[in-house]
């Protein structure tokens, strides 16, 4: 699996080569710590409010309303085709802000590494963090570092709380879907999920099969310029398409029916999920927004997601209903339909 | 709006697409509609057809005369509480690795089920291949590997191929709690039975695979009810279905083949030597039906070191099934799952009293997921 990015690429500054790997010391607050700052951290994310090391960022604060959010990430392999750990911290807090209509502005990063990480690993998180950061127009603005002795973790986990700015007129809430808006998606569902559990259950297929991970800042915003009376924008993140549509037929007491042949889902993908068991409408995703439009606007709405390469599959999937309040209804292939019941917990693969 | 040109492809797996095509299943669906003059109760009897059916909605295809009932071919739904609180046992203990398919870790034993165990510290893996399990065996030449060996003459021959390699390398730490069902008894005792409603068969298509179809015209025959050998996809189903209906309506009871392009009559002849070679026939209990003579396969003798119900002296473990659940007359529809007592009630998908009621596509579940939506429709 080549496109897999690769670690050792990142070569280790001089004064960290006496540790090849994370020690108890790297999180002790005393040389080995201020070493790991210095030589890793403050290269990589090159923002000069984190290089005062004060105990907190000063920054400058935007006019208007703030977004604030925070999410802890935790993925196992560390890397995997399309992406890492690092992208991941970057871009799922950037999407939970842009889901508001907010613009990123600033994140934080906390790190609780495992004694013996590699320190080429965490070295390619890092500068896998840096290039997300730049692509989805952050600064990475304060950072802290734990370490926790060797079997109390998988490596690396990471936490990054972000702040972004709405402007004045934007108001997204799941709650205000209402019957006859139209269900968008903006693009291919279920690459992440599969990406990850293709890599961890060591399945080969003809082509490898790629995550997602993307920031959604530009989509949101141009949804929200072609469609000023946008309902609700939501990452498809854990639970997938489906989590995400049946939230909002609960929130707003609505019904949701998705028309299953209209779903975007690649070939692999969908022969993947066929073979391990899964529907990719539960399946992750990590760089794909449902957005919930009123009918007039949907025509714009989808052109203009579809003009953006990121959005290039993007699709109109289902219609919002007064009918059955609070589920989620597919329509399918045959033209019959059914309830999407949400698993109780994680989806687990079947056995034939 | 149609999908963007490149996601429209059908790609090597034409399965997906032409036999789930939407003109073709309303015409075949629009034959057994003009074919069917009286009502029909036909079985279908693996879990994976039971699951296409709920997953595509075939069922609101057909017409009221065509009455579908979805049977005990469920591994999950079958297998026995008390070999489930011997696996409970099994995988809490220190120094084991329990290996299972997925979809087992929730299905609930007399006090709680797998993801429990593994919340406990017990070591609990899922695993798509009894081979997977072997290869752990191997690199943890230390614990003790132990594969959950459920399923239908299916997932038999994996699990035969698992045990004969361990014999064959002597590994002496990979065992298997093994608890196989077989279709041809099920279908006699359900048949056999005085309350039977069922007057034709799905055979499961991937059943036939492995073991062909040479077992079945002798229970068509002696019942007087066609078996049609059926695959998965929808127009596999509705076809096994036309056909089912097509010999009811004559008055014939043969057994057709309606998966040709999986199913031969000898079936997988290799395996089935296999399979005859680690296993022997045993009665076995199914899960809310009862004991059913000969419709289980255990090890033989030769590999009895590989069972891990001796291996760690579980077979003590005798528990009994919920008084209050009826998910033996689910499975052999003698009811519908709304007419148990507990339906909806004390059992529902959150505090499943019978294994129907905990996988999606279990009857009970089906039953309960529609049964909202309906009333909801209704009010």
């Amino acid at each position: 699996m080549t496109d897999i990015p690769d670690p050792s690429a990142w070569s280790c500054p001089l004064p960290l080569r006496d540790h090849p790997a994370v020690v108890m010391g790297h999180g002790g607050g005393g040389t080995l710590s201020a070493e790991l700052v210095e030589h890793l951290f403050l290269p990589a994310f090159d923002d000069p409010a984190l290089r005062l090391l004060h105990d907190a960022a000063v920054v400058e604060a935007p006019a208007g309303r703030l977004a604030l959010t925070t999410d802890s990430f935790v993925v196992r392999p560390l890397f995997f085709p399309g992406g890492s750990i690092g992208d991941l911290a970057i871009n799922g807090t950037v999407n939970d802000l842009a889901m508001v209509g907010a613009i990123p502005l600033y994140l934080t990063a906390g790190f609780v590494l495992e004694e013996g990480l590699p320190l080429a690993t965490l070295g390619g998180i890092v500068q896998r963090m840096r290039a997300a950061a730049r692509a989805a127009g952050v600064r990475i603005v304060a950072g802290d570092t734990k370490v926790v002795d060797r079997g109390h973790g998988d490596g690396c986990y990471i936490n990054t709380a972000g702040v972004g700015v709405v402007a004045p007129h934007v108001d997204l809430s799941p709650r205000h879907a209402r019957p006859g808006d139209r269900v968008l998606v903006s693009g291919t569902i279920g690459d992440h999920g599969t990406a990850i559990l293709s890599v961890r259950e060591g399945l080969e297929f003809e082509s490898v099969i790629t995550s997602d991970c993307a920031p959604l800042t530009g989509l949101a915003q141009a949804v929200l310029a072609a469609a000023p009376g946008t309902r609700v924008l939501r990452d498809a993140t854990r639970g997938g398409v489906a989590a995400v549509l049946t939230e909002i037929a609960q929130a707003a007491g609505v019904g949701v029916v998705l028309e299953e042949g209209a779903l975007p889902v690649r070939p692999e993908v969908r022969g993947a999920c066929e073979l391990l068991g899964l529907d990719p409408l539960f399946v992750a995703n990590e760089g794909k927004m449902v957005a919930i439009v009123p009918a007039a606007e949907a025509d714009a709405a989808l052109a203009a997601v579809r003009a953006d390469p990121l959005g290039r599959d993007a699709a109109v999937i289902g219609t919002v209903t007064a009918d059955h309040p609070g589920f989620l209804v597919a329509r399918t292939g045959i033209g019959a339909t059914r309830v999407v019941p949400l698993p109780l917990g994680e989806q687990l693969p079947r056995i034939c | 709006m149609p999908q963007p040109r490149h996601l429209d492809r059908t790609g090597p797996v034409k399965y997906l697409t032409e036999f789930r095509d939407g003109a073709a299943a309303r015409a075949l669906a629009r034959e057994i509609r003009e074919t069917a003059t009286r009502r029909w109760p036909i079985m279908e009897v693996c879990g994976g057809q039971t699951h296409s059916i709920i997953r595509n909605g075939i069922d609101q295809l057909l017409p009221d005369e065509v009455e579908l009932i979805h049977g005990p071919g469920c591994p999950v739904c079958v297998t026995p509480l008390e070999v489930i609180d011997r696996a409970l046992a099994i995988a809490a203990r220190p120094g084991v690795i329990f290996c299972s398919f997925g979809d087992m870790l929730r299905v609930p034993g007399s006090a709680h089920d797998l993801f429990r165990v593994k919340s406990e510290g017990g070591d609990v893996r899922v695993v798509y291949s009894p081979l997977d399990a072997l290869a752990l065996a191997r690199q943890h030449p230390d614990r003790e590997v132990v594969f959950f060996g459920i399923g239908f003459e299916t997932t038999a021959p994996a699990n035969a191929m698992a045990v004969h390699l361990a014999r064959r390398e002597g590994l002496r730490n990979f065992s298997m709690l093994v608890s196989h069902v077989l279709v041809p008894p099920a279908i006699e005792a359900i048949m056999a039975a005085p309350r039977n409603r069922v007057r034709a068969f799905l055979a499961a298509g991937h059943v036939c695979c492995v073991m062909g179809w040479w077992q079945y015209p002798p229970l068509a025959e002696r019942f007087g009810a066609p078996i049609v050998v059926t695959g998965f996809e929808p127009l596999d189903i509705l076809e096994g279905i036309r056909r089912a209906v097509r010999q009811l309506e004559a008055g014939e009871a043969r057994v057709e083949n309606a998966y040709e392009r999986a199913v031969t009559f000898e079936g997988n002849r290799p395996a089935q030597r296999l399979l005859a070679e680690v296993f022997e026939p045993v009665d076995r209990a199914w899960r809310g039906i009862g004991v059913i003579p000969r419709s289980g396969w255990r090890l033989r003798d030769a590999y009895r070191d590989f069972d891990a119900e001796a291996r760690f002296d579980v077979g003590g473990i005798v528990t009994h099934e919920s008084a209050a659940c009826r998910a033996g007359d689910v499975l052999q529809g003698i009811i519908k799952p709304h007419e148990c007592a507990a339906f909806g009630t004390d059992c529902t998908p959150r505090t499943p009293l019978g294994a129907t009621m905990v996988s999606s596509e279990g009857a009970c579940a089906a039953y309960y997921n529609y049964g909202r939506l309906h009333q909801l429709q209704r009010a």
